[in-house]
């Protein structure tokens, strides 16, 4: 039974694999660049399993971020998993021991394939789920121990690699820009940066940022809630 | 001294798992979810996202040489590839191997 089930998944992985791939390659590398053992990248990659918010950590460690705020920047990159859970509570009942390990790996990738995925005629779906989840996984944490091992073992230059970061989140934006109907709460996030950049400084900026976005998109409610429904 | 880093991580790791966690603990089987919370949970990406971009590049000096000019350029190159080919993967490659070259070739 489970065989059949990895049968199943895999095809439905590889568009994954290749970006996990290379983006945790990235990040292992960048990782090393900073000063960081290649065991630090495996770790991260295998507890934290979140792309965009690792790349953010490294930033964080080497900023010397106080606890508070990373978990609060946590909070706030990752509040788009609580919308992936509400919307697999049903899709992720009776799966039985597997569900925990389901629900930690639900990445943005993860849940790109398993929102819309018709459990093939025969196949447990507990089973199919569980092989979508850790095969995506194995792809970014072997992507992260290249990178890191990579970077750790050859002294090349690596100056600017930094801005694969840059590049995940610009892509991501635009990506968010294209499909939604309402820009708003993009703009806000932006402008509210911006604006919290020009005031508190670079050192300081994010936490205000933070409190300055949840305040805008409060008081637009009445009217943004509208864009999100249509 | 690696207890900094430790910390660090399991911080992130356990908000990012709570997260996770949180919808299958609140709200088993059937139970309503808070309007406010979907309301968040819905735009919040977008805003959280567009206020990354302005954080990766919160160190630019526009005034400054080189205008930042390596990471203006390298932007409108990731941003139009992607409207181009939609493929993340290509966009975040290319724009970073061109930054690179830029920044140890040029500069």
């Amino acid at each position: 039974m489970p065989k059949r089930a990895l049968k199943a998944a895999f095809p439905k992985t590889l568009p994954v694999m290749a970006g996990y791939l290379v983006l945790g390659f990235g990040f292992g590398v960048l990782l090393t660049s900073r000063g960081y053992a290649f065991w630090w990248g495996l770790l991260m990659s295998v507890f934290i399993y979140a792309g965009s918010m690792q790349y953010v950590a490294i930033g964080l460690l080497t900023g010397g971020a106080t606890l508070i705020s990373a978990a609060l920047m946590t909070l706030m990159i990752n509040a788009r998993h609580l919308f992936y859970g509400i919307s697999m509570l049903e899709e992720y009942r009776d799966t039985g021991s597997k569900k925990p390990y389901l629900i930690f790996s639900l990445t943005d990738e993860t849940y790109s394939l398993v929102c819309r995925a018709q459990v093939p005629e025969g196949v447990d779906k507990g089973w199919y789920y569980f092989f979508i989840s850790a095969l995506n996984q194995s792809y970014w944490v072997l992507g992260s121990l290249a990178g890191s091992l990579t970077g750790a073992m050859f002294a090349f230059d690596a100056r600017g690699i930094e801005f694969s970061m840059t590049a995940l989140f610009v892509v991501i934006f635009t990506q968010q820009w294209l499909d939604a109907r309402d820009k708003r709460p993009a703009m806000i996030g932006v402008v509210c940066a911006l604006v919290s950049l020009l005031a508190f400084g670079r050192e300081r900026f994010l936490l205000p940022a933070m409190g300055l976005i949840i305040f805008c998109l409060s008081v637009l409610r009445a009217q943004l809630d509208q864009g999100v429904k249509s | 001294m690696a207890l900094y880093p430790l910390g660090l991580v399991a911080v992130v790791a356990l908000v990012t798992a709570l997260i996770r966690f949180a919808p299958f603990l609140l709200f088993p089987a059937g139970r309503q979810t808070p309007a406010c919370i979907r309301y968040l949970s819905a735009v919040l990406p977008y805003a959280a996202i567009g206020m990354l971009v302005i954080y990766c590049l919160k160190d630019l000096r526009p005034l400054l040489m080189p205008y930042a000019l390596p990471e203006l350029i390298c932007v409108a190159l990731v941003v139009l590839s992607y409207v181009w080919k939609r493929s993340t993967l290509l966009s975040v490659v290319l724009g970073t191997l061109s930054y690179m070259a830029i920044v140890q070739k040029v500069l």
